[in-house]
């Protein structure tokens, strides 16, 4: 059963506009169905509450909100035990978490991280944060050029039994290539290496089973898949979570505190501290809910199809050179081109005026477009609420802007 | 009035002193990391002033045309005069209306050259704060 763009776009505030966006950048923040912004107005109108301890109703009802937003994330990736999902502010918070806690005490100098080319920022720089404190050093799986990793990169980095962990992207959030997760994790576990995913765009193109997977982590923010800003998940196995030390210190994270000593709570509690993002995690459920009603099979039809018409359209305008495989059979979420004589700014600030939303630049992955030999690129994302029309206009504005730009 | 105006295009694809400079009193580079624009500024100072000036870089049509236009104005300019131009002193010569995301592409031209001649004084870099702000 297809998918039906109509009613999926009626239940979203801005494309009720009269003239709405023609949004073709979900890879940095999907839009947010009105029940989203509805749970969260109605926590802040009538149940604002802080978390624990309040020995009053309101109280009760923000805990049991705050804990029914992890079992909704728990639920979504497939995890075992809600004690499992630790709520932090971003998948970039997650994956800082893991380094600064788990890091810390896990990796030596001369220990190695294997990351992949195709990662964002903020899965670099948390490990070369470590590499200048802590002395460890990075190992890099490159790729083809047609996006897809270098396996053999990965057996050669894992031989010296120095790895402790395999850090990889499930979805590149420039080219849209999705690294063989299976194939990585097995070959990490074998090399006595933890693994980590992160599914900041994986998480809004296809379901995820931590279980399946059989990752030791996994990180993803909730504004990518419908939801508020301010909140992410980290998923860990319960006994790493266990024995890794607290993150930031404070309220909400400790059993005791004396004049001399503390001790922390239990995860994922120990993790964290002050008050939590308790409306968000709301709006995370909600947003998850009104996600998990569309079938995988119909979103992701719809999401090819789109990409496939996109790539075709693309391929017609003269000078423009797709980044990757330039095929939606190979790619998800997003596809990302260059235009020869044409900067990425330029030309998105003219779709811009013409209310056409794409992003330019480097995307946060500077290696990535090192790699490529280019400085920026201009990226255009699909979500389940684009049209093919959408893709049209946009083919049709880029050529214009060309026109404007290199007359 | 549109930001991609002709004559902007124009100094985009036809840039005023753009080339390489054999022996500069000092040369500079600055770029936006947001973006990849990156211009590096070769100033040749005789007297005070500034008797010559080429500059390389690549980068978006409002950060190259902006340095173009920048440069034709530089020759001959006392380097304290240089050294105290405004943002305004830019945005007057693109002529458009520059808005807050496009404010970095036409000031790097201005950065470039503050710290360029701070850096020919011994002085530390400014911050883009600095930059916009004064």
């Amino acid at each position: 059963m297809p998918l039906d763009t109509t009613a999926i776009r009626r239940q979203f505030p801005i494309f009720r506009e009269e003239h709405p966006p023609i949004y073709l950048d979900s890879a940095a923040m999907g839009q947010k169905p009105a029940n989203v912004i509805d749970a969260m107005d109605t926590y802040y109108q009538l149940a604002a509450s802080n978390v624990h301890r309040g020995m009053y109703a309101l109280a009760d009802e923000a805990t049991n909100h705050y804990e029914a937003g992890r079992e909704a994330a728990r639920a979504f990736i497939a995890a075992r035990h809600r004690d499992e999902i630790v709520f932090t502010k971003g998948a970039t918070e997650s994956i800082n978490l893991v380094a600064k806690t788990w890091g810390k005490v896990n990796l030596r100098k001369g220990d190695a991280v294997v990351l992949s080319i195709l990662e964002h920022h903020s899965n670099i720089v948390p490990w070369l944060q470590l590499k200048e404190d802590i002395g460890i050093s990075l190992r890099w799986i490159d790729m083809e050029d047609d996006g897809s990793l270098r396996m053999g990169d990965l057996d050669v980095a894992l031989q010296d039994g120095k790895v402790k962990l395999v850090s990889v992207t499930g979805l590149s959030n420039v080219l849209g290539t999705l690294p063989s997760l299976s194939q990585i994790i097995e070959r990490a576990r074998q090399a006595n290496a933890l693994t980590l995913v992160d599914a900041s765009q994986l998480i809004a193109h296809r379901p995820i089973d931590v279980i399946k997977l059989d990752c030791d982590f996994l990180a993803f923010s909730g504004h990518k898949l419908f939801g508020p800003t301010g909140i992410g998940v980290l998923y860990a196995r319960s006994p790493l979570l266990s024995k890794m030390p607290p993150f930031l210190g404070g309220g909400g994270m400790v059993q005791r505190v004396t004049r001399e000593e503390f001790r922390p709570a239990d995860p994922p509690a120990k993790f964290e501290a002050g008050t939590p993002p308790i409306a968000e995690a709301i709006g995370l459920k909600a947003a998850i809910e009104w996600f998990t009603q569309h079938p995988w099979k119909g979103i992701e039809a719809h999401e090819h199809a789109l990409l496939a018409h996109a790539i075709e359209k693309l391929k017609q305008i003269s000078g423009l050179n797709i980044l990757g495989p330039a095929s939606a059979d190979k790619i998800a979420g997003c596809v990302s081109f260059t235009i020869e004589g044409v900067h990425p700014h330029d030309l998105t600030d003219i779709l811009g005026q013409a209310g056409i939303c794409l992003r330019a630049g480097h995307h946060c992955a500077q290696p990535l477009h090192e790699r490529l030999g280019i400085g920026a690129s201009t990226r255009l994302s699909v979500s389940l609420y684009n049209t093919p029309e959408e893709i049209d206009r946009c083919a049709e504005e880029i050529r214009c802007a060309i026109a404007k730009l290199k007359k | 009035m549109d930001l991609y105006a002709e004559s902007i295009l124009d100094h985009a694809h036809h840039p005023f002193c753009k080339g390489p400079m054999k022996h500069p009193t000092v040369s500079h580079e600055e770029s936006n990391a947001s973006c990849g624009d990156s211009l590096e500024l070769r100033l040749l100072i005789k007297g005070k002033r500034m008797h010559d000036i080429r500059w390389e870089g690549e980068g978006c049509a409002v950060s190259q045309a902006a340095m173009s236009m920048l440069a034709g104005h530089l020759k001959g300019m006392t380097v304290e005069k240089a050294a105290h131009l405004p943002p305004r002193f830019v945005f007057d010569l693109l002529k458009v209306p520059i808005g807050p995301r496009r404010t970095k592409c036409a000031l790097l031209c201005l950065h470039a050259l503050k710290n360029a001649l701070r850096k020919l004084d011994g002085e530390p870099a400014q911050s883009w704060t600095e930059t916009i702000g004064n």
